[in-house]
């Protein structure tokens, strides 16, 4: 368990300290959720007229959305990694040494949910910069920031698994895009429960991305009820397990192939 | 005591038998290399004996652990020098060496240490710190072998450590590994397609083809076994078919093949084969350049082990089975 730990933690650092060379990224990857923020809540503010929002204030509505709609895009996309370290034959090196496998799978989960921690923590100071409220407090925006993390783990383990199984960059993106954009607008992400087609409203009640939404949002708009954000962190935690076993079986499947 | 013993390993990947029953075994502190041609099965022989693909039938065994059943402990004591580059590009040598050490369990002021003396052995040590995507492909294979030695192993497995290198690059890399194989006191297994680097390196080999080794022993053992001269005739022109079946029938000729521009023939008594040859060639239409004799080199060993030969069966004294 400690070797695991630490071995991953090992790896963690390396992705980072990888990433963090790459100026250019840091910089979008700080400038994207003001981006994401400013453009959707502009867009979308007279939509609260139409009543269900629980607020007056779009902001306030999207802003815990936005948190989780960054943090799952995050996660969505964190396979590439992985195929580029399979193409440049890193994971083969490790393969020959006696670093635990998981750690492999489990470093890059835990880089996506800090990454999306990260990026958090930069939306909500500028949200409530903005004029945003979080009725929850500091501890609303706790859950928000947990909520955004493990979406961001969850489908960083399907994402990890999809790369391992398809090996190309090409498919990776399409598979990355035609599974991410449905699921967001299957969520309540943008718009009010009362105001999406039912049969959407019932498809995203297994949407996880909705999980996200309904754990961070639950805390951020008045009357919020603890339980209910507690159920639907547990469902989440529930699927980083499952994309997590996902991706180590995917992982073994690829050493069978070699 | 056997540093690798590979008995009948067998390895097939859909529809190619990349090993059709590998058999060989390498002593403590020798220099092994595996010679063959691409495709012949020396990376999957490799890559079976780090644990990174099991064999579909045989065992293998590595510093005294068996690769199937024990492959933690082999992973413990071997490093690994992938052909393709295993390096991380966007990180500095220095990390990537530290990283390889902390994953074999070093650290602290001992891993540190290890890597600053990496790093000069193999004269990194000005470019430690920087990223390894600006370093040149000599600079990146030298790192490539650095890696493979952070946590002292006891075996080393170089896959075709100079394939890509140029020929400066290259004798640079085998001033390295000559060095190596004095001051570590490893075992080194290598695999190679240039035979000038097995005749060079290797204190025994083994020459692989079509998934099996054909013959194993000393570069001069190997060559000694070859009985008679070798003698390659420079071809003035490309025309390998008529220069090919002009010698072929020759009496003399106990075997042929044209390389690039070179007609190699192995011949029992070069004196007295070179003059059929030449009129041989003659009459065929083949005009000729230059013709050398000599013993036979390493080369003229690949060439009979290989399959490019003909009439192999009809040499006296070079059927093996």
């Amino acid at each position: 368990m400690i070797d695991l730990a630490a071995q991953s933690w090992f790896m963690l650092q390396r992705q980072a300290r990888n990433l963090l060379r790459e100026r250019i990224w840091v910089a979008l990857l700080l400038i994207q959720p003001l981006v994401w923020l400013v453009l959707y809540s502009q867009l979308f503010t007279r939509v609260t007229d139409l009543g269900g929002f629980g607020t007056t204030d779009y902001l306030d509505f999207f802003l815990p959305g936005v948190v989780c709609m960054n943090a799952f895009f995050a996660g969505s996309w964190s396979g590439m990694s992985t195929i580029t370290d399979l193409d440049r034959g890193v994971i083969e090196r490790f393969l020959a040494t006696p670093v635990r496998r998981s750690s492999l799978v489990f470093s890059q989960l835990a880089r996506a949910a800090v990454q999306a921690g990260l990026q958090g923590v930069i939306l909500i100071v500028i949200g409530l910069a903005l004029g945003a409220r979080i009725s929850g407090g500091v501890v609303g925006a706790a859950a928000i920031l947990l909520a955004a993390m493990l979406l961001a783990a969850g489908f960083s383990g399907i994402s990890h698994a999809l790369a391992l199984i398809f090996r190309r960059e090409a498919t990776m993106i399409a598979a990355a895009n035609f599974i991410a954009l449905p699921l967001m607008f299957l969520s309540t992400i943008l718009i009010a429960r009362p105001l999406i087609p039912g049969w959407m409203q019932a498809v995203s009640r297994v949407n996880p991305v909705d999980w996200g939404v309904r754990a961070a949002r639950e805390p951020a708009l008045p009357g919020t009820d603890w339980l209910q954000v507690l159920a639907y962190l547990g469902l989440l935690a529930t699927f980083v397990v499952a994309t997590g076993t996902f991706a180590t079986w995917a992982f073994r499947a690829y050493q069978r192939t070699l | 005591m056997q540093a690798i013993a590979a008995d009948g390993l067998e390895k097939r990947y859909g529809e190619v038998q990349a090993l059709a029953g590998v058999t060989f075994s390498v002593d403590e502190g020798e220099f092994f290399g595996l010679l063959g041609p691409n495709g012949a099965g020396k990376s999957t022989t490799t890559r079976i004996l780090v644990t990174l693909t099991k064999p579909d039938a045989g065992r293998a065994t590595v510093a005294g652990h068996d690769v199937v059943r024990e492959p933690d402990r082999v992973r413990r004591s071997i490093g690994y020098v992938p052909q393709a580059s295993g390096v991380d590009r966007d990180a500095t040598g220095r990390e990537n060496l530290t990283l390889q050490g902390r994953v074999h369990g070093l650290s602290g002021r001992e891993l540190r240490a290890r890597v600053d003396e990496l790093l000069s052995l193999f004269g990194l040590t000005s470019a430690a710190d920087r990223v390894v995507r600006g370093y040149s492909g000599g600079m990146k294979r030298r790192l490539d072998v650095a890696l493979g030695l952070v946590h002292r192993p006891q075996v080393l497995f170089l896959d075709e450590p100079t394939t890509g290198l140029d020929p400066e690059a290259r004798a640079v890399m085998w001033d390295e590994l000559e060095r190596l194989a004095k001051v570590e006191r490893l075992t080194i297994l290598l695999t190679t397609h240039y035979l000038e680097e097995a005749d060079r390196l290797t204190d025994r080999l083994a020459i692989v083809s079509h998934g099996r080794v054909v013959v194993e022993g000393t570069a001069e053992a190997l060559k000694r076994d070859l009985r008679g001269d070798s003698v390659s005739v420079e071809l003035a022109n490309g025309r390998r078919e008529e220069a090919e079946a002009a010698v072929a029938g020759l009496e003399t000729v106990l075997e042929a093949a044209v390389d690039g521009h070179v007609l190699r023939a192995r011949v029992a008594n070069g004196g007295a084969a070179v003059p059929g040859i030449l009129s041989a060639l003659e009459a065929a239409g083949v005009p000729v350049e230059s013709v050398t004799l000599a013993r036979p080199s390493l080369d003229d060993v690949y060439l009979h082990y290989t399959g490019h030969d003909f009439h192999t069966d009809d040499a006296a004294g070079t059927s093996r089975d």
